[in-house]
């Protein structure tokens, strides 16, 4: 687990006196008598059978928790609304610890509000969190759900019998890139001559389009569908109607799709909230940079679906139990984008901060980052 | 190109596809519309009962198990909110316009209040006939699966084509709407026709929604519609209030949602933005071109927009 976490001594000296945890430690020594306040915000509805629900789901367990109290909002947009929404959990809810969940509230909504309230916890859910730049109330939690997408690939490489692929995605930004790449990885890694192409909504859920770039991609001749949007329920089931295969993402979709389904990609975000939780109601230093994969329990896999083949599900298992051991390379040395230029300089770990940065689409994927 | 896809003529499939799956709500809302607008009278709420018809629609097939009771639901739930408007709109110096907005926000806001418990379950889709049984290609086979309320929809258009000019309540209609006066004049009750005319406008548009979330995409969410109930309003004007101009502006408006993924599918991302913004562009080149201050349009009824 890559964690840049502070000592308690590092971030006193950082923040000078009166710091901080000076202010933290006697609020959370009461946290036993009065319950700690956690708010979770989300930009879609919490039950869309993806990225919100998987959120909402940890924050269900958080819930459960002793002398935790949760308060949440949903279809927040990624503009203003998001500051007055968090504003009002720390003003009117008194709350301790935020996780205010999608990508476009990290710059700069949530590093504004950080730099007001000094004493209030911000976990965000896939910013990049860096040391002297950002502050240190702010903590980036994500997860290495590419290892999950390379073993989609892997099962969805075997399935496929045209050797193409369809990825549907939503915005070009890094984590689906290295979704894609990940995916489009393990399915050359059955065979080099499979191409993943790619088509972006534009938007993180755009039912129509959706849609219609699921039928796009089926009529170009693709019979594996994936997606990175924030409800793939309407691609599965697209791409059910059509009879071609999916590989789920966020959460299991296997229910929508019980012919095509092979395997998925889904959440286990319980493990960095139980951690965050735990640290403020103890009164620990906030972890600023928590990451973790498959070893970590952060992700996981769907389970296969009847439609798996069996060789896939060995392959995608053999590659697994790599991964369980740790230090798997899915970025190796060499590795080339769709134009040519070598775009991976040095074997890069998971934990590689380089690959959080990504802005290229590996070889073998077809499609190009718009704008 | 290969074997296995399509190319360029996966692209054209695709548009004629898109057109035929994404056409149906804009041509329900924009007859609805047009059968407004027809009497005098402009209901801005309709994106508003699309949503709620959506809402409904799936709700009460999740709940019943029947499609196409979702479908009646829908319809009826778009008459009450079309029936309310109408009534609204009659009461003395109430603007339509304004009334309009706020049934948007009120029928999006209800149908979000009433939905939350039907995004998660997968309830029953309506039916598609297969039209391409003729083709050996899978590709075309999809694209024309052609479901039931786009051929209910085609035939309501010629049946609207030729009621508003050969039937009684056509002629009713269009009074009401070109001169209130002259309507009065000839003892046609005026607000009882609007009031009829939106509440039928509100049916049609409600059916348009329970497309949306019982075939196409076929799923309720709360971003299920991108503004289709706004866009058929702007459709009718472009289609000059003729039922059978709306069909063929529905079938354009789908054609443009599908091109931008079409294209993309075959490697051409140049222009993409452009691309998925085309059905907002088309509107608003529609909007421009047929905006003057120193003419009315051609066709339109003559108390459209007239403050009461």
């Amino acid at each position: 687990m890559a964690t840049h976490s502070n000592s308690r001594r590092g971030v006193i000296r950082a923040l000078g006196t009166g710091g901080v945890l000076a202010a933290l430690a006697p609020r959370f020594a009461f946290a036993q008598a009065k319950p700690i306040v956690i708010g979770v915000i989300y930009v879609g509805p919490k039950d869309d059978f993806g990225y919100n629900q998987a959120q909402a789901e940890a924050a269900a367990q958080i819930k459960k928790l002793p002398g935790v109290k949760v308060v949440e909002q949903e279809k927040v947009p990624e503009t203003a609304d998001v500051q007055k929404t968090m504003l009002a959990m720390i003003r009117q809810d008194k709350a301790a610890m935020l996780f205010p969940t999608s990508f476009g509230y990290f710059d700069p909504h949530i590093l504004k509000l950080a730099a007001d309230h000094p004493t209030v916890r911000f976990a965000h859910c896939g910013g990049l969190w860096s040391e002297g730049k950002h502050p240190k109330n702010v903590a980036s939690y994500f997860g290495y759900i590419d290892e999950c997408q390379y073993l989609n690939g892997i099962v969805a490489g075997h399935a496929s019998k045209t050797k193409k692929i369809g990825f549907v995605a939503a915005k070009p930004i890094p984590q689906v890139l290295r979704n894609i790449n990940a995916f489009a990885l393990g399915a050359k890694s059955v065979d080099p001559a499979i191409t993943t192409r790619v088509i972006f909504t534009g938007d993180w859920s755009m039912p129509v389009k959706e849609a219609e770039a699921t039928n796009g991609l089926i009529d170009q001749g693709v019979d594996v569908v994936t997606c990175h949007v924030d409800g793939p329920k309407v691609v599965v089931e697209t791409a059910e109607k059509r009879g071609a295969f999916t590989c789920g993402y966020h959460a299991s979709q296997a229910r929508l799709a019980p012919k095509g389904y092979l395997t998925g990609a889904e959440w286990n975000w319980l493990t960095p909230y139980t951690q965050f939780v735990k640290a403020a109601q103890e009164g620990k230093p906030l972890t600023n940079f928590l990451r973790g994969g498959l070893k970590e329990g952060f992700v996981k896999m769907s389970p296969y679906g009847a439609a798996a083949p069996e060789k896939g599900r060995k392959a995608a298992d053999a590659a697994k139990a790599q991964m369980m051991k740790g230090g798997y390379v899915i970025f190796k040395a060499g590795m080339k984008d769709n134009k040519g230029n070598v775009v991976v300089a040095k074997d890069s770990p998971q934990t590689e901060l380089e690959l959080e940065k990504m802005n290229y689409l590996i070889e073998g994927v077809i499609g190009a980052i718009p704008g | 190109m290969d074997s296995s896809g399509l190319g360029w003529w996966g692209v054209l499939l695709a548009v004629v596809g898109g057109a035929i799956r994404v056409s149906t709500p804009f041509l329900f809302v924009s007859l609805g519309e047009c059968i407004t607008e027809k009497s005098g009278r402009i209901n801005l709420g309709l994106e508003g009962i699309l949503i709620m018809g959506a809402m409904s629609g799936y709700g009460i097939s999740y709940l019943s198990g029947s499609p196409w009771l979702g479908v009646l639901v829908a319809g009826c739930a778009g008459l009450a909110l079309g029936a309310l408007h109408g009534a609204l709109c009659g009461l003395a110096r109430v603007n339509d316009i304004a009334t309009g907005i706020a049934l948007m926000i009120f029928g999006t806001g209800l149908a979000f209040f009433l939905g939350k418990p039907f995004v998660q379950p997968k309830a029953p889709n309506l039916p598609s006939i297969p039209f391409g049984w003729w083709s050996d290609s899978p590709q075309v086979a999809a694209a024309l699966q052609v479901n039931v309320l786009f051929i209910l929809g085609l035939a309501l258009a010629f049946g609207l084509h030729w009621g508003f000019s050969n039937t009684s309540w056509g002629l009713a209609l269009r009074t009401v709407g070109d001169s209130s006066d002259a309507a009065r004049a000839l003892g046609y009750p005026v607000n009882r026709v609007r009031l009829m005319a939106t509440a039928a406008g509100g049916f049609l548009a409600g059916i348009g929604g329970s497309f949306l979330s019982l075939y196409y995409p076929g799923s309720w969410n709360e971003s299920l519609s991108s503004g289709q109930g706004l866009m058929a309003v702007a459709l009718v004007i472009f289609a000059r209030w003729q039922p059978l101009r709306c069909f063929y502006a529905s079938l354009l408006f789908g054609a443009a949602g599908a091109l931008g993924p079409a294209l993309q599918s075959v490697g051409i991302t140049s222009g993409y933005y452009l691309f998925n913004a085309a059905p907002y562009v088309l509107t608003l080149a529609i909007m421009i071109a047929t905006c003057s201050p120193h003419r009315s349009l051609a066709g339109a009824p003559g108390e459209l927009g007239v403050t009461q």
